[in-house]
């Protein structure tokens, strides 16, 4: 990860690369993405997750929502484009373009999405 | 040519067996909060069994517990179909307890209960990847369908091989936009209805039963 320290009046943006997740168990990349958004930190992952990932992150984000202190994610990828729906032979081919996204997860009191479609997604970005 | 038709009709056997009569199969209702998944479950139970499955309204995360209303007999000519009604809490990325606040809410109040919708969610995203065998994806007709949510709930469905028929409800409200969500999910079939006063519910169980019988 991008080990920047934060300054007081700023946001830390991770910006993690395809190849550094390959090798990560889903619950790893799980465990980092919040580790960094509990920082308050914007985390930006060049491929995504796959569903069942999105799935898990999803409990494990609400198993840790806490009043005044956590209210949880936002999470932004570029909607689903026609092209990008993958049949079983695709899938076992091992093509997946649905993993493939680029992904940005923020705290949800600090990041809000302003427009979102197939090729932009455009979000503002608050500090703590 | 009769090895093959013998290899045919046995696995025809073998996934019929799969889903038996005497196994009815779980059909989750899944989808935003508010968009109506416990109307349209409660219209279902009742249509069919008499009884609701649990209480409605207009503040978000009313269901934090996922509810099941097992054996619902579905008639469609002539033949039926049984399956299990689940319904579960709508599906967020965050919950603040403030929100609740608006709706005259104490704050003790208001952090019991976003703590029990936590809870909720992460029981309905559990049933999802373990318990169910189809999914009805319930959509409030009259708002924006391009969300995060709804885009990876659907693709955790489609990821999981489970048939899915999405349903943009509250076709009563003036606002209400079929064809916003047509165009979203123009991979599954769409079925308007009005799940508050029964509206299209006909074409709603007729698809039930090709789906899920």
């Amino acid at each position: 990860m991008a080990e920047v320290k934060q300054a007081d009046d700023g946001v830390q943006i991770d910006l993690i690369s395809g190849e550094r997740m390959e090798g990560m168990a889903s619950m790893e990349k799980i465990r980092m993405i919040l580790d960094g958004v509990h920082e308050g930190n914007i985390v930006i992952l060049e491929e995504g997750l796959s569903p069942d990932e999105e799935s898990k992150l999803i409990e494990v984000t609400m198993t840790e929502i806490s009043p005044d202190e956590f209210n949880g994610i936002e999470i932004e990828t570029y909607p689903k484009g026609d092209t990008a729906d993958s049949g079983l032979f695709d899938r076992l081919m091992g093509k997946d373009p649905e993993t493939k996204k680029l992904t940005v997860i923020g705290p949800a009191n600090q990041i809000e999405t302003l427009h979102k479609d197939e090729t932009l997604i455009s979000a503002l970005v608050s500090r703590k | 040519m009769g090895l093959i038709t013998d290899i045919r009709d046995s696995i025809s056997r073998s996934i019929a067996s799969l889903f038996s009569a005497e196994d009815p199969k779980r059909i989750g209702i899944y989808g935003p909060p508010n968009a109506g998944k416990t109307t349209l479950a409660n219209r279902i139970a009742r249509d069919w069994t008499g009884d609701a499955i649990g209480p409605e309204s207009h503040i978000p995360h009313e269901t934090r517990r996922a509810r099941r209303k097992e054996n619902v007999e579905i008639e469609r000519d002539g033949k039926s179909v049984t399956i299990d009604v689940v319904d579960t809490p709508g599906v967020t990325t965050k919950v603040d307890y403030t929100e609740f606040l608006e709706h005259d809410m104490e704050k003790d109040d208001a952090v019991r209960r976003s703590r029990e919708a936590t809870e909720g969610v992460a029981e309905a995203m559990h049933w999802l990847r373990e318990d169910v065998d189809g999914v009805l994806y319930v959509l409030d007709s009259t708002k924006d369908p391009f969300t995060q949510v709804n885009t990876m709930l659907v693709g955790i469905i489609e990821s999981q091989d489970l048939p899915v028929l999405i349903l943009a409800n509250k076709t009563d409200l003036p606002e209400s936009n079929i064809r916003r969500i047509e165009n979203a999910f123009p991979q599954h079939e769409t079925i308007p209805l009005s799940a508050l006063e029964g509206d299209n519910m006909d074409e709603v169980y007729d698809k039930i039963a090709d789906y899920f019988g």
